[in-house]
């Protein structure tokens, strides 16, 4: 399997260290949980890279193992019952995976910041927001309580939260979903890492709302140019913000392409699939296209190509083989720098 | 086709989903042989799997045949004294099942035909009341939970009440009204303080299941009060009633055995474990095991009780899991 | 929160009024005639037995005698007992014994129960927790007396390391054996109560974050668990407050401690109904306040609960 390759719409400001090492890359990683009924295999193989200042868009279903995935970047995986049996992660070119827990916690939160989808659940409800804040820099910076009340208001400020110095000491649910998003925004900016994940990070919000944190974010990002993977269900959301996009299924990651030619070339069925299903005004009064079936249950999944059981162009090769991820190129064979396609079948689907 | 992404899609994708994702929660993966469980059947199929359902299982099986069939674990006379050869001897640990396995007690009575035969009165006080608990007290609470308004007002204050007064310190004023302390005076006693726990479970159970969608939904359909109250609603707040009053049957076996010990539970004639620890405790400092046979088949049976209310509450507690 | 106290306080003299007199019914209206239950068996003279129904009100009619007793109540006037003392003078006596008792057992309930479920909840499905789990399982089977005998049978008669008897209420160290005793249940409760919210908040969401901002664990454990995890917890210490007056009848009379449930069960074997609604009074008096104070510790715990 190939890796993503940097795209030429990445921004060219670059961290000093970078020398063509990718910030974060995760190679050939396998994750699964041991359960009651037996083994669920939540990822299995999933290679992707994150620049700095770029920001991947990482695509797909509940269950399709691009939290999991997230997760195991972080280290915050349950294990067990969740295992990792193979691959590695690599941030700045060092393996995570084999560092001590005292060496990955000194990584979490100050070089690695995750965005949790529910912030209501995700803050803890008996501690003031301004305290969670400031925990961040006591802990790795070993500021006094004072300062780091300080910080969390400054904090405050930045991600723009009205009257920041009255509301630090006020408690998660004291705020509204779109605020309380915020401060988890601000929460992850607090030591600016070098990689934020946002998992869904706007899912749980209302529309009007997913814009405003989704522009935040970016702004963010690009003000500290910092790596950012974005996890997310909803194209629209990635089209406005993501450089390259990772569409996985099944724990495999089964398209990778730059944003804006993954929309207009699709090189999978499913990443097809997914593209028609979205509502558009100049198709009204026509049914809405939707991929039949479920996603496939985890502890067995269908042999060759998982998706091969909704796949509308399913062969019986794609019932026996999987399919790897294969630089997908032009009719004449140019390449198209970034792309790929875990599909028997990716000329006759983008080409055809 | 920008135009196409701006429109804001997030059920696009997630229409197709299952609710939970596997990261969140992996033992909540899809069933086995698509299979569909229920609530019940699913608790059933973890109970087989726990060991301590089934210690417990065959402990009160065990238990349940002493109390019914006392002559068959036993060929002594537990009301047989004979003070001038078997004043407290001590125990002979070889002897099975012999009137002398246990020893005797300060009446040169056999220990083991006395725990044998003891068994029967504490079995009935635990479940005689649990049962009047669970019916008087589940029914006011469905009632409360269900009706609400001024019904729910009045039995909840009266809950409150009961409630205020301590549970062991109650039974004992109870019964110390009475000279002749049988064992359906005892239970009475017990339900007359214990009703109040199972009530409160039973009415916020029902409040929350009434509150469900699938009773809405009954209830939009038109069914009637009675319906939706044994069809629907009862079922589903059955399981924490059943769990605390598991739970319950066992303190109310220790608890009877408490107030016989302090002299206001069973007393003689009647064969009872708490008679048996009361008439002990003068002896026990040199004759630990006067004490210690009754005291400890009581435990056992307390223990049994709990142990399987614990494995039911684990069982239909999918949280937990 | 002022508001709140007030209308709480005020919601308790119901409460205050029914349980009272729901006591107040269950002695006098039971069975049994105390007064001529003090000649025992023999035969008593009925001009004495009037006479001292009469010096007992009891010659009145029962709602009489209830409205009387609470008047005299509320001017602090708890009655007499058959023995002519004050009864108010004899709970003086008797409560602060019963109390320092009462505080030693929620003492060990407290750090033992807390300690132990903590331990098995960050342990949920290892030996400890089955450990711990089978250790509370059978002190909650075992009743109070079983377990009194025996930890004095134990550590008093046969160990030495702790006095059989207390003699002197304000010595630790004699209140130390009875008050483990009184408390064993309850801690038993508390330890597998923290373990249950130990390992479900240990799945929380807000656990998860702690853990992705990168800190040590023992502040994930320490703060962020602890505080969310306390909240049920404390909530039952308020509520077994009841169970560990029962427990102290047993337990007093097993390490021969003069406190209150003592009294009352001197009270019980003799009959005497003022004593009995008297120390039940104060200890319903007693119970309804800790309930109160409970629920306002709860708003300081859970910062989502506002009292209005």
């Amino acid at each position: 399997m190939t890796t993503i390759e940097k795209t030429a719409s990445a921004p060219a400001r670059q961290r000093e260290g970078d020398d063509g090492t990718p910030l974060l890359e995760v190679r050939d990683l396998h994750v699964e949980f041991h359960t009651r009924d037996g083994v669920a295999k939540a990822v299995n193989g999933v290679n992707y890279s994150v620049h700095a200042g770029e920001t991947l868009a990482v695509l797909g279903e509940s269950g399709s193992g691009k939290s999991v995935t997230a997760q195991a970047i972080m280290g915050i995986l349950d294990m067990p019952p969740g295992k990792i049996p193979q691959g590695q992660i690599l941030f700045r070119g060092e393996d995570m995976l084999t560092m001590s827990n005292e060496e990955r916690r000194k990584i979490r939160g100050r070089r690695i910041a995750m965005i949790f989808q529910d912030a209501l659940s995700s803050l803890n409800p008996v501690l003031s927001v301004g305290y969670q804040l400031g925990e961040m820099f006591r802990v790795h910076q070993g500021l006094s309580k004072k300062a780091a009340k300080a910080k969390a208001i400054e904090l405050m400020d930045r991600v723009r939260i009205p009257a920041a110095k009255e509301r630090v000491g006020d408690y998660p649910h004291q705020f509204s979903g779109g605020m309380r998003q915020r401060i988890m925004i601000a929460m992850a900016l607090a030591l600016e890492p070098d990689l934020i994940i946002a998992d869904e990070p706007t899912t749980a919000l209302d529309v009007t709302v997913q814009a405003q944190v989704m522009d935040l974010l970016a702004e963010l990002q690009r003000e500290y140019n910092m790596g950012l993977i974005l996890i997310t269900h909803d194209l629209g959301v990635v089209a406005d913000v993501a450089d390259k996009i990772a569409v996985m299924y099944a724990g495999r990651i089964v398209e990778t392409a730059p944003v804006h030619e993954l929309y207009k070339r699709p090189a999978h069925p499913y990443t097809q699939g997914l593209l028609e299903s979205i509502p558009r005004l100049d198709r009204k009064g026509q049914e809405l296209y939707a991929i039949k079936g479920l996603p496939p249950n985890l502890l067995k999944i269908p042999t060759g190509c998982a998706f091969n059981p909704r796949c509308p162009k399913a062969q019986d090769i794609c019932r026996t083989d999987v399919p790897l991820l294969e630089p997908v190129t032009e009719q004449d064979g140019t390449p198209l720098p970034g792309r790929g396609s875990a599909c028997h079948f990716w000329k006759e689907t983008i080409h055809g | 086709m920008p135009d196409v992404t701006k429109t804001k899609t997030d059920t696009a994708v997630d229409a197709v989903a299952p609710p939970t994702e596997v990261a969140t929660a992996p033992a909540a993966g899809p069933a086995p042989k698509e299979k569909s469980r229920s609530l019940w059947g699913d608790a059933w199929y973890d109970l087989r799997h726990r060991p301590m359902f089934w210690i417990a299982a065959v402990l009160l099986v065990l238990l349940l045949a002493i109390a019914a069939f006392p002559g068959l674990f036993t060929s002594a006379d537990p009301r047989d004294g004979d003070l001038t050869n078997h004043f407290l001897s001590k125990p002979q640990l070889t002897h099975f099942f012999q009137a002398d396995w246990f020893g005797y007690d300060v009446q040169g009575r056999s220990i083991y035909a006395r725990v044998v035969y003891g068994t029967r009165a504490s079995i009935l006080v635990g479940v005689g009341t649990t049962v009047v608990v669970t019916l008087v007290g589940g029914t006011l609470g469905m009632l409360a939970g269900y009706f609400g308004g001024w019904i729910d007002s009045i039995i909840s204050r009266i809950t409150d009440i009961f409630f205020g007064l301590p549970f062991l310190l109650g039974t004992m004023v109870v019964l110390n009204a009475f000279t002749e302390r049988k064992v359906y005076v005892v239970i009475g006693a017990l339900a007359f303080l214990g009703w109040t726990t199972i009530t409160r479970v039973m009415r916020s159970s029902v409040i929350t299941a009434k509150q469900a969608d699938y009773v809405v939904a009954a209830r939009a359909l038109g069914a009637g009060t009675r319906r939706i109250l044994l069809r629907h609603v009862l079922p589903n707040a059955l399981a924490p009633t059943i769990v605390v009053a598991t739970i319950a049957l066992g303190a109310y076996i220790s608890a009877e055995a408490t107030l016989s010990y302090l002299g206001l539970g069973l007393a003689d004639p009647t064969v009872s474990w708490g008679v048996d620890i009361s008439s002990a405790k003068d002896a026990i400092r040199d004759n630990p095991h006067v004490m210690l046979f009754p005291a400890g088949m009581l435990s056992l049976t307390v223990f049994a009780f709990i142990m399987l209310g614990d494995a039911v509450r684990d069982a239909l507690d999918p949280k937990l899991r | 929160m002022g508001r709140y106290v007030i209308r709480r306080l005020l919601q308790m003299i119901p409460v205050f009024i029914g349980t009272t007199l729901l006591i107040f019914l269950m002695v006098h209206v039971l069975p049994g005639d105390p007064i001529r239950a003090m000649w025992g068996d023999k035969a008593a003279d009925p001009a004495q037995v009037e006479a001292l129904r009469h010096k007992f009100g009891m010659d009145k009619s029962l709602p009489m005698q209830y409205l009387d007793y609470m008047g005299n109540l509320f001017q602090g006037d708890f009655g007499e007992t058959f023995g002519g003392r004050q009864v108010i003078d004899e709970m003086g006596e008797a409560f602060p014994v019963t109390l320092r008792l009462a505080a030693v057992a929620l003492a060990i309930e407290m750090v033992i129960g807390i300690g132990l479920g903590a331990w098995a909840g960050l342990k949920a499905g290892k030996a400890v927790d089955t450990g711990v789990l089978i250790f509370t399982l059978i002190v909650i089977s075992m009743p109070v007396f079983v377990l009194g005998y025996l930890a004095r049978f134990v550590f008093a008669d046969e160990l030495g390391w702790l006095p059989p008897n207390v003699q002197d209420s304000t010595n630790l160290e004699q209140l130390l054996l009875p008050g483990f005793v009184l408390g064993m249940l309850s801690m038993a409760y508390v330890a597998r109560l923290t373990r249950t919210t130990f390992a479900e908040n240990l799945r929380a969401d807000y656990m998860r974050t702690a853990l992705a901002k990168g800190l040590p664990r023992r502040r994930i454990v320490g703060v962020h668990l602890l505080r969310n995890s306390l909240i049920p917890v404390v909530t039952f210490l308020g509520t077994d407050v009841g169970s560990l007056i029962g427990g102290a009848v047993v337990t007093e009379g097993i390490f021969n401690i003069q406190g209150v449930g003592n009294l009352l069960f001197k009270a019980l074997g003799q009959r005497e109904g003022t004593t009995i609604v008297g120390t039940v009074t104060v200890f319903v008096l007693v119970i309804l306040l800790i309930n109160l104070l409970v629920d306002l510790l709860y708003a300081v715990l859970d910062p989502r609960i506002r009292y209005a």
